[in-house]
């Protein structure tokens, strides 16, 4: 299951900022060309195809 | 324009002028809330302060509004906690809005058994006059003197002068310490040449003060993008006597003269407030920056306040920072000045409030960015955060509209003793509030605590030569509703002047303490 609860363990303004922080310096296709890249990688330690399938629907609100 | 009617205070000719000395240890530079702060938090300590200021009236108009928990339990300690809570207009809800839905609901203290709310909002000129009439209560102890401005200071390694400017002549002014609370454009600091490093945010604000009759809840209500402002942030805030604070947001580009014209901002508040009448009473526009100095002591100059770190208002950090500063300097600067310590208690002040406004910088430069991203991914990134606002728990909490001031833990720094905790308050946190009684007379616990150091027992008695201690349960204060026990459990606590815990264990030997007092007390730091 999909889980949609909060769940950064209080850390998320930092964990926020830190992942805008990958972003300084970079040009519109290399932010887009990161952001597929984590995405992918999230996508594989998830691994579960079902949950995977529940988080692209949510993310098309 | 403006409802509150401004005194000014009597200027008087400085004795110096007169061939005689003052025997102040302490000068304070700056009669804002922070060298105010001081100046009672040292008369507290028994200690003698002049208090020099530029000017001769208090902050005039929109600067701080929201005072928090934290702050007014150090208020309260210093003799004004009550007055401002009276005055203030208490709120705790938060009400966050993408476009013109509410997304997202926040209340900061859904806890009961606190003696004072999670904020209160209270224009900075009440507080200021609040504080100059509890200095008077001081006739020995503060002297303040308006319309003297330091022109020049000497910081040598063992004592501090200065000149002054009157408008009776020019004199100097030597002292032991000098406690610089002058302001985000600090003299002291630029005399000393230190570098004030940070951060300028390009965006502009509109913050508006106006008086209206209307029922607006007390509540703070934020919007991101709504109709009525395109695009842009806005905040409604209510204060008291019918003054509600109203920010734009406006754009990097706004023209800040064209902007602060009355037939410009008229109809942008209307589009907020709606027909409703309304006058204008403050208007400014603002760019907000992140900055502080590296040290905040400098051999015999202290900076506390905005001399020392300025943030953007949108976590009510900078007053409320402040009034941290003074809670951890006062006793310290007291104890050394009596002689109790020696000038190595001081570093820790420096080293804990340092700490503290890093905190508060990193807080306000990350709702800063939020609120006003700067680059598209940023903003690419903020939408979608809102987006999701609107229907997952989890992105709701990413909002960050503000993150607002609560004090810091100070475990890691050299005056807390190390131990384990022995109930859910951290070694180094600030003291918890709790109601409790005695012989059926209510009490609460913290203002038992302030001023000198203190033991608390709970459920259990320890006595020590030269500590008061609270006792709670066996025989002391009665926990009618169990929340001291709840927050505390069973155990001593050694607790500072600044109602920070210093150290914590469930059955201490004398000597325990001792140790743990004098490490606190700073004569082994
Ligand atoms: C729009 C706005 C909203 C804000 N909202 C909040 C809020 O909601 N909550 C909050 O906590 N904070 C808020 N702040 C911040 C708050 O106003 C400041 O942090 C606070 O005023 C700092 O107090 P201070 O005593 O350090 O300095 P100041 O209030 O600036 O006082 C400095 C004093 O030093 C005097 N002085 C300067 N130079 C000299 C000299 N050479 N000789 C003698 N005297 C001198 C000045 O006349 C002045 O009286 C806000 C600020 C702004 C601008």
């Amino acid at each position: 299951m999909l889980n949609l609860d909060y769940n950064f363990a209080d850390q998320h303004d930092q964990l926020y900022n830190e992942l805008l922080l990958l972003h300084d310096g970079l040009d519109a296709d290399q932010s887009q060309a990161l952001n597929a890249r984590l995405i992918l990688i999230l996508m594989n330690h998830i691994g579960d195809a079902d949950v995977l399938r529940e988080a692209f629907k949510a993310a098309q609100l | 324009m403006g409802t509150y009617d401004y005194q000014t205070y009597d200027v008087i000719k400085p004795r110096e002028l007169d061939g005689q000395r003052s025997d102040a240890p302490v000068v304070i530079v700056g009669a804002g809330p922070i060298g105010l702060a001081a100046a009672i938090d040292l008369a507290l300590q028994g200690i003698k302060t002049i208090v020099v200021d530029d000017n001769n009236v208090v902050s005039v108009g929109s600067r701080a509004i929201c005072w928090a928990k934290r702050s007014l339990e150090i208020f309260d300690r210093l003799g004004v906690g009550q007055r401002m809570l009276e005055k203030g207009v208490t709120w705790q809800l938060g009400r966050v809005h993408v476009g013109d839905e509410q997304v997202y609901t926040f209340d900061l203290l859904p806890e009961a058994g606190h003696q004072y709310p999670a904020f209160i909002n209270l224009q900075q000129y009440y507080v200021e006059q609040y504080l100059i009439e509890r200095c008077a209560d001081f006739p020995d102890l503060i002297e303040i003197r308006f319309k003297n401005k330091v022109v020049a200071v000497r910081n040598q390694p063992d004592q501090v002068e200065l000149d002054l400017e009157t408008p009776f002549g020019d004199y100097t002014l030597n002292a032991q310490w000098l406690i610089a609370c002058d302001g985000a454009k600090s003299f002291v600091r630029d005399a000393l040449g230190l570098q004030f490093k940070g951060q300028v945010f390009d965006e502009q604000f509109l913050i508006a003060d106006i008086k209206m009759e209307a029922d607006f809840p007390s509540e703070r209500w934020f919007w991101f993008m709504p109709t009525f402002h395109p695009g842009q942030s806005a905040l409604l805030h209510k204060q008291p006597d019918n003054i509600y604070r109203i920010d734009l947001q406006l754009g990097a580009d706004a023209d800040v003269a064209l902007e602060k014209q009355p037939e410009r901002v008229i109809p942008r508040i209307k589009k907020v407030v709606g027909e409703r009448p309304f006058e204008l009473d403050w208007v400014s526009v603002y760019q907000f920056r992140c900055a502080k100095l590296d040290r905040f002591v400098h051999d015999r100059v202290v900076f506390a306040g905005d001399s020392a770190h300025v943030v953007s208002p949108f976590g009510a950090r900078g007053g409320n920072g402040g009034i941290h500063d003074i809670d951890n300097l006062g006793w310290k600067l007291a104890r050394v000045v009596r002689g109790e310590a020696d000038t190595s208690l001081m570093e820790t002040y420096n080293q804990e409030r340092v700490y503290g406004s890093e905190e508060n910088i990193r807080n306000s430069t990350w709702t800063t960015q939020y609120m006003s991203p700067e680059t598209s991914v940023a903003t690419l990134f903020r939408d979608a955060v809102l987006d999701l606002a609107k229907t997952r728990a989890f992105a709701r909490r990413m909002v960050n509209a503000g993150r607002l001031s609560v004090p810091c833990v100070l475990e890691e720094f050299a005056l807390q003793t190390p131990s384990p905790a022995i109930s859910t308050v951290r070694t180094g946190q600030v003291c918890p509030d709790a109601p409790l009684s005695l012989n059926g007379r209510p009490q609460w616990l913290l203002p038992m605590l302030g001023g000198a150091f203190k033991l608390l027992c709970v459920g259990c008695e320890i006595r020590v030569n030269g500590l008061e201690s609270i006792v709670i349960g066996d025989g002391g204060y009665e926990d009618a509703t169990g929340k001291a026990v709840k927050d505390y459990g069973q155990g001593v606590y050694l607790i500072r002047p600044d109602q920070h815990v210093a150290a914590q264990w469930t059955a201490p030997t004398e000597s325990d303490i001792l140790s743990a007092l004098a490490r606190a007390g700073g004569e082994q730091c």
